[in-house]
C-alpha cells in the first residue's frame, strides 16, 4: 500500500462574507465566509498552485510518474486538463497525465490512480449554486495535491480502507449546467448512513483498529445533513472529529476531504492515525498512519496560516460576475485574441513552465531569447525555470482602460532574484497598496478565455512564506 | 557605425495637412485626397509630376494600393511604410533618401490614419497570432511607468510631478487653441487637467493625446531643384531613425526615466546637422507628447534640459510658445491629435509654417530673430522598447 510523500493545499485569496448574500438578496447567506477562486482562476490553475506546493516539499529529485487530476468543474472536456498541470510543473513528457472528472467521487479515483503509479493526485474544485441557495453560500473553492509513493518515503502510510457503493439519486447535474440539484434532504440521510457504517466498519476491520483508536476523523461530503448524522453515528471520540472548515472556507467538493486531511497533517504527530470518510454516491473510508518523517516535510504554510491571509471584502456582485452569473458591461476596448495553438506549443516551456534563457554571462532573458542581449551570441543559452523564484517590483501602473473581467489591471515590472526582468500582471492585490520594492512570487492563472480557449500564463502576487 | 546623413541634399517644396479630429464624414481615402491635393497645390505641381510615393499608415490599409486606388496613381512606385507611431516620419525619411539617391526627381511622403472608425476608446493595435503571454497593458499604462520612476530618481514629490505634467498639457492645449487644424481648440484650465478622471497610473484623461483621424503630406525634391518650385523651401538637415533591442522590459538596469532610442537618434541627428547646442540653435521643436510624462522625459533625452532638470524647465516656461525653445507650438499630439501615420508629417508641417513665418497667431518670435532650424521627434512603442525618429529641417542652406 502506498502513502503520502508530500502534500500541498491551495485556498484562493478571496472570501465572500455570507452576509453579503443576505444583504443583496434579502435571504440566503448565513454566517462566516466561503473561499472564492478569483476571476483569473479555474480548477486547473488552482490545481497547479497546490501541486507546486506539494512538489516544493517532495524528497530531492522525486518526479511523479503521472498527474491524476480530479474535479467536478473541468476547464475543458475532450481535452485533458491534467496536461496543463503537467506542463506548469515542467514534468518530463514520459510522466503521464489523466483526468477523472465529474463527481466528488472522482477524487478517490485520482488518489487511487496516483497511489498505484507513485503519482501526484491533484484535487481541485469550484463550487457554486444559484443565487440565494445553499450550494452558493455553503460551497467553497480550493485545490489539494498529494504526492503518493512508497511507504519508506511517506509521511503518512495507508493502513486500510473500504468502499461502499450504491446507485441512488441524491445530487445531480447534467453536463453544461452551472449548478446542481439535490433530492429532499431526509432521503439522502436515509440512503447514506448504512453505507457509511459499512465502509467505516470494513475499513477498521482491514486495519485491525476500532474507531475510538483513531486520532483524527475527517467526515465530509456534499450532503450536509447526512455528513452531520454520520459524524455522530460512527462513534468516534468527540475530540477526534476534525473541523470541516465550513465557517471559513465552505465545502470544496472534490477537494474537500483532502483539504481537511492536509489540515490534519499540518498538526499531526508521528504515530497518529487518521480516518478520511467521504460520502459521495456511497462511502469511501481511507485509513492512514502518520510516520516520523512528518516533521521534515510540512509545507511552508499550513492550511490555517493560508486561511489567515485572505481578503474577505469581496462584493457579492463581483462574486456573481466572476462565476458568470452576472453579465456586466465591458470596457469599450476590443476583447483579446485567442491564444493560437502553434505558437503556444512552440513556447510551451515559457507559457507553462516559465523558463527563461540565461546567457554565458548570466543575463536572464524573459521570454527565452536565442540571441544574447549583451554579447549577441546565438543559441549559447541554458533554460532556467523562474516559476519558483521571487521578485521585487521595479515599477508598476494601474491600467483603468485595459480589458479585464475585474478591472483595473495592475501591471508591474518585476526583477527576479538572481537576474531576469519581466513585465506582467499582478493579482490578488489591492491596487492602492502596491509599492515599488514590494516582494512578489509567481502564480499560474487563466488570463482570459477566448473562443473557448483558456489562456493560461503566469502573474505575480504578493509573496507569502518562502518554500523549499 | 557610419551615419552620413543627407544634409542639404533634399528640400521640401510643398506640404498639406488636414484638420485632425473626429471625421465621421471622411474616410481615409477622403483625407488622402485632401492632404495630397493641398501639398501638390502648395508646391505648384500636379500628381503626374510626382515620380514615387511613400505612404505611412499603421492600420488604415495595406500596400501601396491604399494610396494609388483613391488617387488613381498611374503605374508608379507606391511604398507602404509602417513603424508604429513613427510611421509618418518613416515615410518622409525614405522618400528623402529616394530623391537624394537620384532615383527620382520628385517624391511624395504622405501619412494617414483613420482611428475613430474602430468604435473603441484609445488606440487599438492588432497583433499576429501569438501564444497569449505578452502583457496586455494599454498605451497610457505603458507610458505612465515613466512618471513614478522619474519622480523617485530626481526627488520630485507626487504633487510637484502632477503640477509638471499638468503644465505640459496646459501649454499644449494653449498652443492648440491657436491652431485651426487642431482637434482640440480650447485652452483648458490647470485645475480641470489636474482633476480629470484617471486612466492609468497618475495619468488623467487630459494627460493623453487625442485619438483622431487625419492626414498630412510633403513634396520632396533635390535641394538644387527646390527654387524651381518654391521661393522658400525647407532643407533637410538631418534624418535619424533607430530601433532599440527592446531591452527595457527585460533588463533590470533600465530605470524608466529615459528613452535610450531617443538619445541615440538625437545624437545622430545633431551630428548630421552640425548642431552642438540644440536649445540655442533650434528655433522650435515638435516632439512626441503622446502622454505628458513622455514630453517631460524627451526634454532631457533631446538635450533641451540637463538630466533631472527637465521638470524645472517645464515649470519655468522654457518650452512655452514665448519661451526660450517653444516645444509643440502647434499643440502637439496632445491637442492637435494623433492619427498615427500622419503625426510625423504633421510635425514637419508645423516647421514648414513656422520657419517660413506662416504660423499666424502662434508664430514664434525667434524666426524673426534669425533662427532658421527646427526639430521634429517622433517615437513608436513604449518606454524601454521603442523606435525613435529625429529630423532637423532649416530654411537656409548651410
Amino acid at each position: 500500500m502506498s502513502g503520502i510523500v508530500s502534500y500541498g493545499a491551495y485556498v484562493p485569496y478571496w472570501r465572500l462574507q455570507r452576509t453579503a448574500i443576505t444583504g443583496a438578496l434579502g435571504s440566503g447567506g448565513g454566517k462566516g465566509t466561503r473561499s472564492v477562486a478569483s476571476y483569473d482562476e479555474d480548477t486547473t490553475s488552482m490545481g497547479v498552485e497546490a501541486a507546486r506546493r506539494a512538489m516544493a516539499w517532495a524528497p530531492d529529485g522525486r518526479v511523479p510518474s503521472l498527474v491524476a487530476f480530479a474535479t467536478t468543474v473541468p476547464a475543458y472536456l475532450d481535452k485533458t486538463n491534467a496536461t496543463a498541470i503537467h506542463a506548469a510543473l515542467a514534468l518530463p513528457s514520459s510522466a503521464g497525465a489523466v483526468d477523472s472528472v465529474g463527481s466528488v467521487r472522482s477524487a478517490s479515483g485520482a488518489i487511487m490512480i496516483a497511489g498505484l503509479r507513485d503519482g501526484l493526485a491533484v484535487l481541485s474544485d469550484i463550487r457554486t449554486g444559484l443565487p440565494g441557495g445553499a450550494d452558493e453560500s455553503n460551497g467553497g473553492d480550493a485545490a489539494v495535491a498529494l504526492l503518493m509513493g512508497d511507504d519508506d518515503q511517506a509521511i503518512a502510510v495507508g493502513i486500510g480502507g473500504a468502499d461502499a457503493t450504491a446507485e441512488f439519486v441524491d445530487r445531480w447535474r447534467v453536463p453544461g449546467e452551472a449548478t446542481s440539484k439535490q433530492w429532499e434532504e431526509r432521503f439522502g440521510e436515509y440512503a447514506y448512513l448504512p453505507l457509511v457504517e459499512q465502509s467505516v466498519t470494513d475499513a477498521l476491520k482491514s486495519a485491525g483498529l476500532t474507531i475510538t483508536e483513531i486520532d483524527h476523523v475527517v467526515v465530509t461530503g456534499l450532503h450536509t445533513r447526512a455528513v452531520a448524522a454520520a459524524r455522530k453515528a460512527i462513534g468516534a471520540r468527540p475530540d477526534a472529529i476534525v473541523d470541516d472548515l465550513a465557517g471559513s472556507v465552505g465545502n470544496t467538493g472534490a477537494a474537500h476531504a483532502a483539504l481537511l486531511l492536509c489540515d490534519v497533517l499540518d498538526r499531526a504527530k508521528a504515530g497518529d492515525t487518521i480516518a478520511v470518510v467521504t460520502l459521495a454516491d456511497g462511502c469511501n473510508t481511507w485509513l492512514l498512519k502518520v510516520t516520523d518523517r512528518i516533521g521534515s516535510r510540512r509545507p511552508a504554510q499550513t492550511v490555517r496560516e493560508q486561511l489567515a491571509i485572505c481578503n474577505d471584502g469581496l462584493a457579492y456582485a463581483s462574486f456573481l460576475t466572476w462565476r458568470g452569473l452576472l453579465h456586466r458591461e465591458p470596457p469599450r476596448r476590443p476583447e483579446p485574441d485567442r491564444p493560437a495553438a502553434p505558437p503556444s506549443l512552440r513556447s510551451n516551456s515559457w507559457k507553462y513552465g516559465l523558463f527563461g534563457s540565461r546567457d554565458e554571462a548570466g543575463f536572464v532573458h524573459l521570454p527565452p531569447a536565442r540571441v544574447s542581449m549583451e554579447s549577441g551570441a546565438i543559441d549559447r543559452m541554458e533554460l532556467v525555470r523562474m516559476a519558483d523564484v521571487r521578485a521585487t517590483i521595479a515599477t508598476f501602473t494601474v491600467d483603468r482602460l485595459a480589458f479585464s473581467l475585474s478591472p483595473p489591471v495592475v501591471a508591474a515590472v518585476i526583477d527576479f532574484d538572481g537576474g531576469g526582468r519581466f513585465q506582467c500582471e499582478l493579482t490578488d492585490v489591492d491596487p492602492s497598496a502596491v509599492k515599488i520594492g514590494d516582494r512578489v512570487e509567481m502564480t499560474f492563472r487563466r488570463l482570459y478565455t477566448q473562443d473557448g480557449i483558456h489562456n493560461y500564463f503566469w502573474k505575480a502576487k504578493p509573496a507569502g512564506p518562502a518554500a523549499g | 557605425m557610419a551615419s552620413h546623413g543627407i544634409r542639404d541634399k533634399v528640400a521640401i517644396i510643398g506640404m498639406g495637412c488636414t484638420k485632425f479630429g473626429e471625421h465621421w464624414d471622411k474616410s481615409a481615402d477622403d483625407m488622402l485626397i485632401e492632404s495630397s491635393q493641398a501639398a501638390l497645390a502648395d508646391a505648384g505641381i500636379t500628381l503626374d509630376d510626382v515620380d514615387a510615393f511613400w505612404l505611412g499608415t499603421m492600420g488604415s490599409g495595406l500596400s501601396g494600393l491604399t494610396l494609388s486606388r483613391p488617387l488613381k496613381i498611374q503605374h508608379k512606385p507606391v511604398t507602404h511604410v509602417e513603424n508604429f507611431c513613427a510611421t509618418g516620419s518613416e515615410a518622409f525619411r525614405n522618400a528623402c533618401y529616394a530623391v537624394a539617391s537620384g532615383a527620382y526627381d520628385i517624391a511624395m511622403a504622405i501619412g494617414v490614419e483613420k482611428l475613430k472608425d474602430s468604435g473603441y476608446s484609445g488606440l487599438v493595435v492588432g497583433s499576429p497570432a501569438n501564444d497569449g503571454t505578452s502583457a496586455t497593458v494599454t498605451a497610457p499604462a505603458s507610458f505612465s511607468l515613466l512618471a513614478p520612476a522619474y519622480a523617485k530618481k530626481y526627488g520630485v514629490d507626487d504633487q510637484e510631478l502632477k503640477d509638471v505634467l499638468t503644465r505640459i498639457a496646459w501649454k499644449n492645449h494653449k498652443n492648440g487653441a491657436l491652431n485651426p487644424r487642431a482637434q482640440f481648440r480650447k485652452e483648458v484650465p490647470m485645475e480641470t487637467i489636474a482633476c480629470s478622471p484617471i486612466v492609468a497610473g497618475p495619468l488623467g484623461i487630459f494627460d493623453c493625446s487625442g485619438v483622431s483621424d487625419g492626414s498630412a503630406a510633403a513634396i520632396i525634391v533635390r535641394a538644387e531643384d527646390a527654387h524651381k518650385y518654391c521661393d522658400n523651401p525647407l532643407y533637410v538637415k538631418a534624418l535619424s531613425f533607430v530601433a532599440g533591442p527592446a531591452s527595457g522590459p527585460i533588463d533590470p538596469s533600465y530605470d524608466y526615466t529615459s528613452f535610450d532610442e531617443v538619445v541615440h537618434s538625437a545624437t545622430d541627428a545633431y551630428a548630421q546637422a552640425g548642431i552642438t547646442n540644440p536649445i540655442a540653435e533650434l528655433a522650435m521643436a515638435e516632439v512626441h507628447d503622446c502622454f505628458t510624462p513622455t514630453e517631460l522625459v524627451l526634454m532631457e533625452d533631446l538635450g533641451f534640459a540637463e538630466r533631472g532638470m527637465g521638470w524645472k524647465e517645464v515649470l519655468a516656461g522654457t518650452y512655452d510658445l514665448d519661451g526660450e525653445l517653444p516645444v509643440n507650438p502647434d499643440g502637439g499630439l496632445k491637442s492637435f491629435g494623433h492619427p498615427i501615420g500622419a503625426s510625423g508629417l504633421r510635425m514637419l508641417f508645423e516647421c514648414w509654417l513656422q520657419l517660413r513665418g506662416l504660423a499666424g497667431d502662434r508664430q514664434i518670435a525667434s524666426i524673426a530673430g534669425g533662427k532658421t532650424k527646427a526639430l521634429t521627434h517622433n517615437l513608436g512603442g513604449g518606454p524601454g522598447a521603442c523606435v525613435s525618429f529625429v529630423s532637423v529641417v532649416g530654411s537656409e542652406l548651410d
